[in-house]
């Protein structure tokens, strides 16, 4: 059996960020986008509590996490407000739609 | 410094938090007041006042507050003051406006704002990766509700969720720098004792990479990304290539007041951070062998050739200023580069003079918006017989922008270009010569309107009301803009003595 060691944590995290990453430049759905933006913080946040545990001590990178876990619930609530703000003057949550300005 | 004592330097973003939360339930009292407008903002402006009072009143000693998460040097005052001036401005943008904001939630707005402006505070005082997020993140998401206010406005609501998207991606990725950064120190303190800039001091290559990771070169190359992902947080508040997308359409679709002070405060915390960051804890000590003035430059140069070029063919007024707070983020970005006092001193200075400037020229963009309904640059042909004041005005904001000699904006530039001058070496000397031949391009743009307000022909059965509040406004923005082109060296001194002591 592994017993899990700081890089395991930290592969994870790295695959997390990729993926939101992708999720955020590829989705054409504006809720799929701001899934993928919470993918990328929940991968900083598995890094800030795996280096807590392995390298830091200490509880500075929990706090961190816990900040994060706030402040990501009220981007999301945001986020989703302006969503339905767009739906409901759009029609549609489809980003591609959404492009009055470009010139 | 424990946390009762720290609350003695904290009594401005106290008085910032209480103001929002009065404000909404006085919002909700006087919905049916006869002077509802004059209330709020005369509430609004008076908190700001308060706040400043005590900014200004606060002992100048420079002190690590709340266990070395916020830093209270007089670097974070100065900005302070830019903010609240800003807001104070916006707060008065809005006043007479019948069209930007409906009267109806005019509480709301100014509630947010005031969170904003409290927000501004954290970015300028953090001296912690912890309150520098907090402070990223709570400007940002004031910044994406205020962007879309004119519910039912296609454009602002576009602008929101734009600024939503790029907003929550640069922040995320910033977050994960910071995530790595934590990793590789161990601490999230930036200054004082055993934080990641007393460990980077005197901290060799092999001393770092023994201390972290196995091999060096990884440790290294984390650090680097670790930097670059941060820069993407900070670039995408100040709008520099190439986190600059979301500007134009955002400061095209916001509601204008907020615009102005999207284009002022928020850049000016980013450079605040960027400062004291960059400034004082990756640029002072090497560990990698990355010449990051020198990206910085590179950095400075591009932003500010393709904001010059984009706004080249803009014909919305507003587009085109957004295009030009793009170049000016590359002007300033030029006194980063030039990484020592003076280039610092030289982008506080800038900062002061594009705060004068940039909300005069706002403000002559409203007052023509509110009686054309327009903000194409074809409402302006023939300003000057309709609105000398206005046109005239205008005009001085325009040609300061540009940086040429008879107004502020001049100063303001020639102190950025000393600075790389100064330091001299080809490269510098290629970035001087690049912030020279875009400041030329600029002209082109900017004296387009110029052309269109004082040589052609206005459109028949025009006319153009300006509210007394917007004159006077006006003048007293003018007038600063003409005054400092020989009077700024109380600007220089003041920015002088706030980076000679930094929290740390």
């Amino acid at each position: 059996m592994i017993t899990p060691t700081l890089v395991h944590f930290l592969i994870v995290g790295a695959l997390l960020f990729t993926l939101g990453f992708i999720c955020v430049l590829t989705r054409r759905n504006a809720v799929g986008i701001l899934m993928g933006v919470e993918l990328i913080l929940n991968a900083a946040n598995v890094n800030f509590v795996a280096f807590n545990h392995y390298v830091a001590g200490g509880l500075a990178g929990q706090m961190f996490g816990v900040f994060v876990i706030v402040l990501a619930a009220a981007e999301a609530a945001v986020g989703l407000a302006i969503v339905v703000s767009i739906y409901q003057t759009f029609r549609s949550i489809d980003v591609t739609d959404v492009d009055l300005m470009r010139e | 410094m424990d946390n009762v004592l720290s609350l003695r330097f904290f009594g401005p973003q106290l008085v910032l938090t209480v103001a929002a939360t009065l404000l909404f339930l006085i919002d909700l009292a006087a919905r049916n007041h006869p002077r509802r407008v004059a209330v709020l903002s005369g509430f609004t402006l008076f908190s700001l006042a308060v706040a400043g009072v005590l900014t200004a009143t606060m002992p100048s000693e420079t002190r690590l507050l709340f266990g070395g998460l916020l830093g209270h040097d007089k670097l974070a005052v100065f900005f302070d003051f830019l903010f609240l001036a800003a807001a104070a401005l916006t707060v008065l943008l809005c006043i007479p406006s019948r069209k930007e904001i409906v009267s109806a939630r005019l509480g709301e707005f100014y509630a947010l704002l005031l969170i904003l402006v409290l927000g501004l505070y954290l970015m300028a005082g953090a001296t912690d990766l912890l309150t520098a997020y907090l402070g990223i993140e709570i400007v940002s998401l004031m910044s994406y509700v205020l962007a879309g206010f004119r519910t039912g406005d296609r454009k602002s609501n576009e602008a929101s969720l734009k600024y939503v998207v790029y907003g929550g991606v640069a922040s995320g990725v910033m977050l994960y720098g910071m995530s790595i950064l934590y990793g590789l120190f161990g601490t999230t303190h930036l200054v004082g004792v055993g934080s990641i800039a007393s460990q980077m001091t005197g901290m060799t290559s092999s001393l770092f990479a023994a201390r972290v990771f196995e091999g060096q070169a990884a440790a290294e190359l984390s650090l680097i990304v670790a930097v670059i992902f941060m820069t993407a947080g900070v670039g995408y508040k100040i709008a520099s290539v190439p986190f600059h997308m979301w500007c134009p359409d955002v400061y095209e679709g916001a509601p204008t007041p907020f615009t102005a002070f999207l284009s002022v405060g928020p850049k000016a915390a980013g450079f605040a951070i960027a400062i004291r960051i960059f400034m004082s804890v990756f640029t002072g000590h090497g560990v990698t062998d990355v010449p990051w003035p020198a990206v910085v430059g590179v950095l400075s140069a591009v932003t500010m050739t393709l904001g010059n070029f984009s706004a080249l063919g803009q014909t919305n007024l507003k587009r085109m200023l957004a295009y030009s707070s793009i170049a000016h983020a590359g002007y300033i970005l030029m006194g980063l580069a030039a990484a020592n006092a003076l280039g610092v001193e030289s982008v506080m200075l800038y900062l002061v003079i594009y705060l004068v400037m940039n909300v005069g020229a706002f403000l002559c963009v409203i007052i023509v918006a509110e009686s054309a309904g327009s903000e194409s640059i074809l409402a302006y042909r023939g300003l000057a017989a309709r609105a000398p004041l206005v046109a005239i005005g205008f005009a001085i904001f325009l040609f300061a922008l540009t940086g040429l000699p008879p107004f502020a904006g001049f100063i303001g530039k020639y102190y950025l270009f000393a600075a790389i001058v100064q330091k001299g070496g080809f490269w510098y000397a290629w970035l001087a010569i690049i912030g020279i031949v875009n400041s030329a391009v600029s002209l082109y743009y900017y004296a387009r309107i110029v052309r269109a307000m004082f040589l052609e022909e206005a459109p028949p059965a025009t006319s153009l009301t300006t509210p007394r509040l917007y004159s006077t406004m006006l003048v007293a923005l003018a007038l600063p803009t003409l005054l400092l082109i020989v009077y700024w060296t109380p600007v220089t001194a003041w920015a002088h003595a706030s980076f000679a002591n930094l929290a740390g």
